[in-house]
């Protein structure tokens, strides 16, 4: 379709360095929720877990898997996979706690 | 005008076959997507029922060995690492690195899985296994939370000993220069199918080995 925009090549190459460093980060927020998970939070501790395992995610998906360097459309589906997830979530909570 | 029907084949004039690699990742991730679904509504279960029997899960949870069960997130990490590796190293056009990264991550997958066959060796050494007599006396809520630890960890080590298989053919394509620098999206998409894999296990492992 457009000059110059081939469907078959891949500009951009993740150096080995930026994924030893994804690595290392998903290491050290590994350690950490295996540490808080020690540590009596409550009904905190889920949402800690939670909130670490989205974190480690958005690093998988963004660097490893390759996503931030997509075209857009790849963001917009896994946007609206997402919010549909969420969305049955929400609705089967809802049901759940007004029961 | 002519009545013949003639067949128009395409022929390879300058040795290129159109290809759509970013048609061929789309297709790969709208499959993961299904994948996200078919695990979301496990973790839905999940969810309803960790509030519905709250202690129950926190009792249950005490048989599980966080040890191996960090182990095992170490091992996928680390695999996930490599496989990534093993695409950059090709995109760098450096084949030997490439394979040695595939197998490495081949590798980690067979440790996952080993590590796996010990944990639930030792859970029916304890009579803990769907169906068993002690299962059965436990209560309602350790019953449900061993269904799903044996349901949600056992499709996901199927989802593992499928990408040892898939691994293994993308390694044969690899050496067999089916996969090159030019042309690797089957390398790409085996990687994105591998991640998926390590992206479910993240939210597996703190919910159900770090409740205590």
């Amino acid at each position: 379709m457009q000059d110059g925009h081939s469907n078959e090549e891949h500009s951009h190459v993740t150096s080995y360095g930026t994924l030893v460093i994804i690595w290392l980060a998903l290491l050290g927020l590994t350690s950490i929720t295996v540490t808080v998970a020690g540590i009596s939070l409550g009904m905190y501790t889920l949402f800690v877990a939670m909130f670490i395992a989205a974190v480690k995610s958005a690093l998988v998906i963004n660097i490893f898997m390759h996503i931030k360097f997509e075209d857009p459309i790849f963001k917009v589906f896994l946007l609206v996979s997402a919010l549909t997830l969420l969305v049955i979530f929400v609705l089967t909570f809802v049901d759940f706690s007004f029961r | 005008m002519s009545n013949n029907h003639e067949i128009v084949v395409p022929t390879e004039t300058h040795g290129h076959v159109h290809r759509d690699d970013v048609g061929a990742r789309m297709g790969m991730w709208l499959f993961l997507f299904t994948e996200l679904l078919l695990f979301g509504g496990m973790f839905l279960i999940y969810g309803v029922y960790r509030f519905q029997y709250s202690e129950e899960f926190h009792f249950a949870a005490m048989e599980l060995n966080t040890g191996i069960g960090t182990l095992n997130t170490i091992v996928l990490l680390t695999s996930s690492l490599t496989v990534a590796l093993s695409i950059s190293a090709l995109q760098k056009k450096n084949k030997f690195l490439s394979v040695v990264f595939l197998s490495l991550t081949i590798v980690f997958a067979l440790a996952f899985m080993v590590n796996k066959f010990f944990e639930w060796s030792a859970k029916f050494s304890h009579g803990i296994y769907p169906g068993s007599e002690d299962l059965i006396n436990k209560s309602n809520g350790e019953v449900v939370f061993f269904g799903l630890y044996y349901v949600m960890t056992g499709i996901h080590g199927l989802h593992i000993v499928i990408g040892v298989i898939l691994l293994s053919f993308i390694l044969v394509f690899l050496i067999r220069d089916k996969i090159t620098p030019d042309n690797f999206v089957k390398l790409e998409n085996a990687g994105l199918y591998w991640h998926l894999v390590d992206l479910i296990w993240i939210f597996l492992f703190p919910l159900f080995y770090l409740i205590q």
